[in-house]
This record gives structure tokens, sequence and C-alpha cells, in this order.
């Protein structure tokens, strides 16, 4: 089963919710997907066992080969090939690998490269693997890397993917062949302008969900009014209660120091399990 | 003209609340609001629409059934696994890359354009306003970021305006560099946990990369008051300098809900100050006041 948490805004709690039903399931895999910054680690204090770098594949080019007839440049939709009559510039950083410059070029003057746009860390804590990328400080693009972190998926296991916020390019490679996804939200204007959104890109993908309320007592009643109407589960809300912010600020999962929330935790995995039908 | 964007590495962290009590503090500005595919400053300004524009900004392969000789080498050359075992394209992970379009022996594959989403142009209160909406699930934020802050600019030169404010999206991709790159300084929003002070640093550094002055403001500083003692040492160490420290307070989400910034809904309260005086640290640095 696999299980992806996500929200549209930031700072909702996905991270802190994500970890605390890996821990209260036990025996898991946590992807962090927030390659930009993960911050799962943060919570698991896990070993780290395995680093690895990633890279992407960009042209390479063979100068004495290249007649400078243009093609790659014009070919390339990303423009990350500049040809002139007497020179041709690669930018790695907006090339997305498709390798169509290498099948267009007449005089076979390119072929593949290699460059790095991050690592890949793994490690255990307890009898649980944390497995997330980190992307290179000013490299833009994300999703090769979540793709690298999303092939270490150990299918015969729980696996939790913890997603990055926003509902662009990362999530959809995130989420991407999940069984079900967990959005959580706040009970405010921000949370519930952000998760209509998620929802619109969940329905259109047809992947199941439910919704984790966080912080409940601030705010309003807007987002219970839209799940309502909308026909979605809520499947847990975890109150606004200074305790769980200072925990977390020191970098501890709650459920750990406030035993009863494991149950919930367990409840809210069963109903996800049951609603994706597995 | 000066452009200044807020922005945090973390989400969640108050960038938006800051960004919109900046607007009304400015009076007159230009706001762009560069987090396209979760925007939430118009919630708290109320922008009119004076102006859409349409984004293209991907493209999608196409599949002509008729021409199709289904031989497949289409998906064998993709590298974006975007062409189905019956050879469809799933447009959630084409990339428009045109690949299959020269690969394919019978010509049966274009390239077509979709709107990826839309930007505005409006007024507000306090000036004018930047900001688009990413359609769900599209990719090239950055592209849509940068016209974005190209709109801002037509805006400035239009209207005589000399600043421009940003609110970014979080994280330190694609849609983050394109918020940053060209302006004069960065205020880097954080909060006093783990995770906060991780994505801090991260923040700082793509700064650094992109040679922007950055500022620190630690909001919510009363909930753990070690790790911003933690923050203000590192900011100290690495010469930055922090202009605001926010304390935790409810009325942020009471003005959020009435549709306010906390400077209109709460002028007197402990944090509407702090962003005042924060607001005029942050105009003597940019040489505005």
């Amino acid at each position: 089963m696999v299980i992806a948490v996500a929200s549209g805004k930031g700072g909702t709690g996905k991270t802190s919710v994500a970890v605390n039903l890996a821990i209260s399931i036990g025996n898991f895999q946590l992807m962090d997907c927030d390659v930009e910054e993960p911050n799962a680690h943060l919570l698991l204090y896990p070993r780290i066992s395995h680093k690895e770098p990633v890279y992407t594949l960009i042209p390479s080019l063979n100068e004495e080969l290249c007649d400078h007839c243009g093609k790659c440049a014009s070919f390339c939709q990303y423009n990350a090939i500049f040809a002139s009559s007497e020179k041709v510039l690669i930018f790695p950083e907006l090339c997305h690998g498709c390798g169509g410059c290498i099948l267009i070029c007449p005089k076979k003057a390119i072929t593949e490269g290699k460059h790095r746009i991050g690592t890949l860390k793994r490690g255990f804590a307890g009898d649980s693997e944390l497995v997330y990328g980190e992307l290179e400080v000013g490299e833009p693009m994300a999703v090769p890397l979540i793709r690298e972190v999303k092939r270490h998926i150990d299918k015969s296991r729980n696996v939790i993917l913890d997603a990055p916020p926003g509902t662009s390019c990362p999530v959809i490679e995130t989420v991407k062949g999940s069984d079900f996804c967990i959005l959580v939200t706040e009970p405010t204007p921000f949370g519930l302008h952000d998760l209509k959104i998620t929802v619109q890109v969940l329905k259109d993908m047809e992947i199941p969900l439910g919704v984790v309320v966080n912080r409940t007592g601030i705010g309003d009643k807007k987002v219970y009014e839209y799940c309502k109407e909308a026909k979605i589960p809520i499947l847990l809300e975890i109150p606004y209660h200074r305790r769980i912010a200072e925990l977390y600020s020191k970098g501890v999962p709650f459920s750990q120091e406030m035993p009863e929330w494991k149950e919930k935790f367990i409840m809210l995995f069963k109903e996800a399990r049951r609603l994706a039908g597995k | 003209m000066k452009q200044i964007t807020v922005l945090s590495g973390k989400g969640g962290t108050g960038k938006t609340t800051i960004t919109a009590s900046f607007a009304v503090l400015a009076k007159k500005a230009v706001v762009a609001d560069c987090d396209v595919d979760a925007p939430d400053l118009h919630v708290l300004l109320h922008p009119e629409i004076l102006e859409t524009q349409e984004f293209k900004g991907s493209k999608l392969a196409v599949i002509d059934e008729g021409k199709c000789i289904k031989c497949g080498l289409c998906r064998e050359k993709c590298r974006f696994k975007a062409i189905t075992q019956d050879l469809t394209v799933d447009p959630f992970s084409c990339e428009g890359c045109s690949v299959c379009t020269i690969v394919c022996p019978v010509n049966a594959i274009t390239l077509t354009e979709r709107i990826s989403g839309h930007a505005y142009i409006s007024k507000i209160k306090y000036g004018f306003m930047a900001h688009a909406m990413l359609s769900p699930g599209e990719a090239n934020s950055g592209k849509l970021v940068t016209l974005v802050k190209q709109n801002a600019k037509i805006l400035t030169e239009k209207e005589k305006i000399d600043l421009i404010i940003i609110d970014g999206p979080p994280g330190i991709g694609c849609p983050v560099i394109a918020s940053v790159t060209g302006i004069d300084a960065g205020l880097v929003v954080t909060e006093p946990t783990m995770s906060g002070i991780h994505d801090l640093k991260k923040a700082l550094q793509l700064l650094r990369h992109f040679n922007v002055k950055p500022f620190v403001c630690v909001n919510m500083y009363d909930v753990n008051t070690d790790n911003t003692e933690k923050i203000l040492n590192y900011c100290k160490e690495n010469g930055i300098k922090v202009v605001g420290r926010i304390p935790f307070n409810s009325k942020v989400t009471e003005a959020m809900v009435a549709g306010k910034t906390i400077i209109e809904y709460s002028p007197k309260s402990d944090v509407a100050k702090e962003i005042v005086a924060m607001w005029s640290q942050l105009l003597a640095e940019l040489g505005l006041r």
C-alpha cells in the first residue's frame, strides 16, 4: 500500500502527519519527496547507510564533428542549447534529458553526458527505512530527483510518500501511482483555497483521497463545509496545541510523547486502506 | 526601481501574511504573487482584475489515431514514460519534448500548445498587483513566475512606482529561482523549529548563489526561544541582518478569516508593530527612505 501525504499550502503539517503515521504503524518505508526542503530526517533521526549522487542526462558535444547546423538548438523545447554559426552552448540546468538532440544531430556530434542535480540518501530508524533526496542549491529541477527517490519504493511494505507543497509538477511526480492520498490542511482561508486546488489535481489523476485537518480550533468552519459538500471524508483532526507545536519545534514526533495519538494514526491508516480498497 | 522578494524555504512560515502587510504599509507599490501554484495573496488584498492573459507554458504530444500504425517506437523512445501501453499520451507525464514527433515513422504525432494557466494584472487598494494561477497539475511554474515579474515591471513603468514586493513560493527549485533572479533584496521568513532552521539555511544559500542581499525574520519566535537564539547566532556569525522577531498571536489567523492584513485588522497588536518596524528598516536598507 502506497500512501501519499500532500497539501497544496506549505506548512500545514504534511511531514508531521507522514512521520507520526509511519511510526504509529511501524515497519514502514518513508520516502521524503520534498527534495527542495526535505525535513522528515529531522524528526526520524535515521542512521544514513547509503549516499549516492544523482545525475540527469545532458548532451555532450564533440566539437570536431559539429558543423553548426543548429538543428539541436531549434529542436530543443527547453532552450537548453544555443547555437550560432561559431559556437554551441549547452545549459545543463534547463535540460530535461529527453535525448532529442542526440536523435536529431545529422553529424552524430552529440552523446549523452551527466549533470549532477542532487544526492540520494537512505537510512534506517529502527526497523523502518527513510529514503530522501537533496536537491543542490541553484538546480531548478526537482522532478528527476523525485523520480530517483521513488525508484527505491519497496511495494511489499507500507510506503508513505511525503510530498512537497504546491500543485505543480513535483507534486504530480510524487503522488503519481499512489493507492491513496492524505491531504493535510488547516481550517483557514489559505488552507481551504489551496486544498481545493489540490483536490482538483487528485480527482483528475483519479487518486482516492481523504483530509486531515490540522490545528483545529483556529480559523473558521469553511473547510468542514467544503469537505461535506464535496463528499470528502475527514480522516483525522489534530487540535492546535502549544505542546504539539513545541514538540515539533524540537524535532520530536508528538505521538512519541503523547502515545494516545498512536491509536488515532493507526485508525487513520486503516481507514485509508479501506477507502483505497486494499 | 527596487525589488524585494519574501521567501522561506519551508512553507507556512508567514510569507503571505508579511507580504500583504508590506503592501499596505508601502501605500503605493506593485505586489507580485509568485506562488503561482498555490497563490493566497488575493485572499488578503482583494485584487480587482484589469487584464487577463492566457499562459501557454508547455506543449503536449497528440497522436492521430487514424495515422498511427501502432509500431510503438514513440513509447520506446519517450524518456518520461508518457506513452501508455495502448499508445495514448499520459498528459501528467508528457513534458512536451517532441522526441515522439521525430521518431514516428508515419508523422502521426504533433505537439500542441496547452494553456497551462492565466496571468492577471489587477488593481488593489494600495497600488497594483501582478498575479497568476497555474492550472492544477501543470508544469513550468518558473516560466509563469517570470511572466508575473515582467507584468509587475511593466506596471511600475506605467504607473511610475518605484517598488515591487514579491511573495515567493516555498522551496528552492525552479519557481523560487525565477522569483529571486535580478532582485535587490530577499527577506527569508523562518520559524524556530528544526525544519525552519534547516530550510532557512538552504534559502540563504540560494540567495548567496544568486548574489542577492539577504535579510531574516523569525516568525512565531516565542514558540521555541532556544531555537530562536540559534537562528540569531547563526545569522550573526554569517553577517546576516535579522530585521524582525514576530511573536505568535492568534489575531493573525483572525485577520486572515476576516480577509484583512494584520495591519488593517489589529494595528495596535504586537505583530503589527513588529512588521511596521521591520518595513521601515527594509526601506532604509533599500535606500528608499
